[in-house]
């Protein structure tokens, strides 16, 4: 089996061109460029990189119907509309799963079966507890089936693998949802515009915490 | 900008300079700026900054997110062309696949190289950094000390524009009045690791970074730079004033379009085309220097990758700034009866004593940073404070077990949201979902601070590159094999780093997760695998055990000279680029009075 930090976490040699800020799912460990991808697939080594790309535009998606219904079921019990967000699934965290699973790299290869036989986990679970497909259970059966995986140091021996796909799954889930623009300002995210001067912290703040 | 292709490169030029990174860079803008006709050979293809930039791309607009790929492994965004760890068609060997033995090498296809995408951390050598065999015994002196360097760490400073400031610590150095932009302001986390750190006795003072806190000294730094010589002060002024300070948001490692930071195309090429003596070919592959009957070089070989076809260009002067390795993979690529081991090889130490930096990474999450009100921590991209090596007593005391020493970059804040942001903290949320898990992220965001070691290696015999007998790359070129092994003054020391940093993390009340690492040998990121990869053809005293002379040029060929890393002979804690430039404007200053006295 592939241990999820390596399916998972394409971390982490930032250490060559910036310094490191806080746990990075992106980039840079050698190991995983040394598995390559195949020629002629993926993007490339030198894609334009000022086209607005969506997923399915550089390779085809690949889940069924069915898949991204359940996809979609399932994103949006980890990440809900509250007051603050819409659900995941409003923000197309389903076609970042799809174009995710479909993709030619490798980490993305390993993700793909832990993901759909993680789907054919729910569907087995949920008829066997419900006698339904987990996408037709009743919200109370979908919840009480994810929190029996949704903490892989709780899961039950049996359940281990479902535990590790549900911890992959919210990776996912939440990397999209919080890389989206309404993500960004679920977390107050208020970067990425140009300043004329950067005035640093502010010193009520810093009073507040004790640093000033 | 003037790129000119093979069939209409000028008969004969004074100097051939082999690739357009911080080194060919820094070299072909000095001697254009003092009237020597260049021609620059990269084997990448054009690249232009101002129109190829992703400034204000966010991760949503990219395929799979933005998150690296073997194909793009610092991220979909990063300023990298046809490179990465692997480049398509130019495989490399490793003797071993082991770790601690194995070497990795980062390498890019595009005008202006690797200072593109780097990290524009610029810290000079100290003067213990030049001497370092004098102080304990270990690796080699450099022929040079840090007085020889000094004046040209000011005029690149200048030139290309650092952040920092002059704190007067040991064998970190200040620069002379005016030489440093002001450091930018530092985020709440990083107030809080100079508090905490400081309880601990370590200093953290404000970083050098090549970033522009504010616009350029038009007016003061050309004459400063380029005294007598009124042409030079134009160029340079009008270059200067077409640079904008930073904007403060858009990360560093995509490259800049408005020319805030540095990086070679921005920087150094532009006033050197504006002369009129620069002409840049693109695409072209050099594999060979070529020896004439003199014994001097008389130009270089290469393939123009767009027809496939194999070329020669003459000049007086041969300058190899292809990168450590790869300057070294040419020459002992370049054999003839007279240097059947590869040109300028007589001492048998070409591609010998590699080294890169020691890196260990510790990752803390600190329950004070939680939950903080929306804050812009773009700043400058990272680096507003660092922690130089400050246990230089304790060392010469013997109490650390390793011998030289590290510095600690470190970095937290409200960073722009990323698929890191949410990922793995389980071990923080109990494996939360739904509203419950929303509420978590929001609380742990910006909440991290990592802290990355960058220590010294001591060069050594088990490091090095040599031909691999059998691989070739695409065009035929026979390929490298890497040699790796580290010595317990490295491991000790990564040891050393992930304790410290674990000291720190918890004077803040943070939690480390994951786990400190105490073996060393674990701890230690894999060689290359930092990017400061130097040595290779080491500079000496002595011509039979050093490859180039003090001025770095090659002991048995006197028109041939290097200017990139391969020079280095130690590898300071101090990230070498801007050593790399202060020494390649040495070196091209001196081989601009050699053509004036008519010796090349």
């Amino acid at each position: 089996m592939v241990d999820r930090r390596t399916t998972i976490k394409w971390v982490i040699t930032v250490g060559a061109a910036w310094p490191l800020f806080g746990p990075r799912i992106a980039a840079a460990n050698p190991v995983e460029a040394w598995r390559g991808s195949s020629p002629g697939q993926g993007y490339g080594t030198d894609p334009k990189l000022l086209q607005v790309y969506k997923p399915g535009d550089v390779w085809p998606l690949t889940l069924t119907a069915a898949q991204r219904r359940l996809a979609g079921i399932l994103c949006d019990l980890i990440i809900p509309a509250d007051e603050h967000s819409p659900a995941a699934s409003a923000v197309g965290v389903v076609d970042f799963i799809d174009e995710w699973v479909s993709a030619p790299y490798p980490n993305c290869q390993d993700a793909r079966p832990i993901i759909l036989s993680g789907f054919e986990w729910l569907d087995a679970e949920s008829r066997r507890r419900f006698g339904r497909d987990f996408s037709a259970a009743e919200a109370a059966g979908q919840t009480a089936i994810c929190d029996d995986i949704c903490d892989a140091s709780r899961a039950a021996a049996e359940r281990r693998d479902a535990a590790r796909f549900f911890a992959v799954y919210r990776d996912l889930t939440a990397g999209a949802f919080y890389t989206s623009p309404v993500g960004r300002k679920d977390l107050g995210y208020i970067g990425n515009v140009p300043l004329e001067h950067f005035d640093g912290a502010p010193p009520e703040l810093l009073k507040k915490l004790q640093l000033a | 900008m003037p790129l000119v292709t093979p069939k209409s490169q000028q008969r004969a030029y004074d100097v051939i300079v082999v690739g357009s990174g911080a080194g060919g860079g820094q070299t072909a803008y000095t001697l254009c700026m003092d009237g020597a006709r260049v021609l620059m050979l990269e084997a990448g293809r054009r690249y232009t900054p101002a129109s190829e930039t992703p400034m204000f791309q966010t991760p949503d607009m990219a395929p799979l997110g933005g998150v690296g790929t073997p194909q793009k492994p610092f991220g979909f965004y990063d300023a990298t062309v046809d490179g990465g760890w692997r480049v398509p068609g130019e495989p490399y060997v490793r003797a071993s696949e082991e770790y601690g033995g194995r070497f990795e090498w980062w390498r890019a296809r595009m005008l202006g190289g690797r200072t593109n995408h780097w990290g524009r951390i610029a810290l000079r050598n100290g003067p213990y950094d030049f001497k370092p065999h004098s102080r304990d015994g270990l690796g080699f002196d450099w022929p040079i000390s840090y007085e020889d360097v000094a004046p040209y760490y000011d005029k690149v400073e200048l030139l290309v524009g650092v952040y920092g400031s002059n704190e007067g610590l040991e064998n970190t150095p200040d620069s002379s009045p005016g030489c440093l932009l002001p450091p930018p302001a530092p985020l709440v986390s990083d107030h809080l690791v100079k508090q905490r750190a400081g309880r601990l006795g370590i200093p953290v003072i404000p970083g050098h970074r090549a970033v522009l806190t504010r616009a350029q000294d038009h007016q003061g730094a050309p004459a400063r730079l380029h005294r007598g010589n009124a042409r030079a002060q134009k160029i340079l002024a009008e270059s200067m004033r077409g640079r904008a300070p930073c904007l403060w948001a858009t990360p560093c490692g995509r490259g800049c379009s408005i020319r805030a930071n540095y990086q070679s195309t921005t920087v150094h090429l532009p006033p050197a085309l504006a002369t009129g003596n620069l002409d840049i070919t693109t695409d072209a592959m050099v594999y060979e220097v070529t020896l004439g009957r003199d014994g001097r070089a008389n130009g270089v070989s290469f393939v123009d990758k767009t027809t496939g076809t194999h070329q020669h260009a003459t000049a007086r002067v041969v300058v190899l700034a292809a990168s450590a390795c790869e300057s070294a993979r040419i020459l002992l690529n370049s054999r003839s009866a007279q240097f059947p081991d590869g040109l300028a090889n007589s001492s048998g130490k070409l591609g010998r004593y590699l080294m890169d930096t020691v890196g260990s990474t510790v990752t803390g999450q600190v329950p004070l940073l939680e939950s903080l009100p929306p804050l812009n921590e773009d700043a400058a991209d990272g680096h507003q404070l660092y922690v130089p090596w400050w246990l230089y007593r304790e060392q010469r005391a013997g109490k650390l077990g390793f011998a030289r020493g590290y510095h600690i970059e470190f970095g937290g804040g409200k960073r722009m949201p990323g698929h890191d942001t949410a990922a793995g903290i389980e071990w923080l949320t109990g494996g939360s979902y739904g509203k419950k898990f929303k509420q978590d992220v929001r609380r742990y965001y910006g909440s991290f601070v990592g802290f990355d070691g960058r220590g010294e290696m001591i060069p050594n015999e088990n490091s090095y590159c040599e031909i691999d007998p059998v691989v070739k790359d695409k065009w035929g070129i026979p390929v490298l094999r890497f040699h790796w092994q580290w010595s317990e003054h490295e491991t000790r020391q990564a040891a050393h780093m992930q304790r410290t940093f674990g000291d720190i993390i918890e004077a803040m009340g943070g939690r480390v997760h994951p786990a400190l690492q105490s073996d060393g040998a674990k701890a230690i990121a894999p060689g290359g695998s930092i990017i400061h990869e130097v040595g290779g053809a080491i500079m000496g005293a002595d011509r039979g055990t050093s490859v180039t002379n003090r001025w770095q040029q090659t002991w048995d060929v006197p028109n041939l000279f290097l200017t990139d890393g391969s020079v280095f002979a130690s590898n300071a804690d101090k990230n070498p680029t801007l050593t790399i430039m202060a020494l390649a404007w040495r070196a091209a200053d001196h081989i601009l009075e050699r053509m004036r006295r008519k010796e090349l």
